[in-house]
């Protein structure tokens, strides 16, 4: 069974048309990536559906912009997959 | 349709905020100004006309599954494709579906349909924003009276 760094990695690597390979568990989607926010979009819908949830894109755009949360903690892709098992646990909790 | 106004959308014939789709209506003017450009002696309705229309058309769904509280926008277009053309006073009928309703941002599915026919289709990608000013929200229900939105029943649940 893939993990879901597997599962989003495929995501970005198909959705933005990234070699998979390049793709790593530390990248950063925007710094490292290069990923804008448009593009994270499509990003967010692939994850929404492959995973059934909703990520709060606004609630961490709007810590982040606040100061009270670093991009690290929600686009470093190990970060993001913790992010996502946290989110599926509650959907199911 | 005031095609020099950016009103796209005369009539609102359906919506069903539960099922996530709408369906407007329509009329491509017989004349206007931009038929005076595109093209002379040839008139045809703009391609980038039809695709904001299917915008509108997707905003006010949004509009009504975001109970008038945010203002989408327009952020990408995928898989647009114009069957056919449109000529002046032809009559349109669009019909658009909610694709997915993520945190800030929505999709839909939509298509423009003439003579019983599919003429256009698009996916597109919208941000939604609460309404920036009171300016914009006032003419957006100025708007919704004008195309027969169902805003008192929303005010109403």
């Amino acid at each position: 069974m893939s993990t879901t760094f597997d599962q989003v990695a495929n995501i970005i690597a198909e959705t933005c048309d990234i070699p998979r390979d390049t793709i790593t568990p530390e990248s950063h989607a925007i710094d490292d990536l290069g990923i804008d926010s448009l593009d994270f979009l499509d990003i967010a819908f692939a994850i929404d559906k492959a995973f059934g949830i909703k990520l709060p894109l606004e609630k961490w755009t709007q810590e982040v912009n606040d100061g009270k949360a670093t991009t690290e903690q929600y686009f470093v892709l190990k970060n993001l997959s913790a992010r996502i098992d946290e989110l599926v646990a509650a959907k199911g909790a | 349709m005031r095609l020099e106004y950016f009103q796209l959308i005369d009539r609102i014939a359906e919506i069903d905020v539960d099922a996530r789709t709408v369906t407007v209506e329509a009329d491509v003017p017989s004349e206007s100004t931009i038929f005076e450009g595109h093209f002379p002696g040839y008139p045809l309705m703009p391609g980038v006309l039809l695709i904001e229309a299917m915008a509108q058309t997707s905003g006010w769904l949004l509009i009504a599954a975001l109970n008038f509280e945010r203002m989408p926008f327009l952020a990408a277009v995928k898989e647009a494709k114009m069957r056919r053309f449109i000529s002046p006073g032809e009559k349109l009928t669009i019909r658009a579906r909610l694709l997915h309703e993520g945190s800030g941002y929505a999709m839909t599915d939509v298509a423009i349909e003439a003579g019983g026919k599919t003429t256009c289709n698009a996916t597109l990608t919208f941000s939604h924003v609460p309404f920036p000013n009171a300016e914009l929200r006032s003419h957006m229900e100025a708007m919704a009276q004008k195309i027969g939105f169902p805003l008192e029943a929303m005010r109403h649940g």
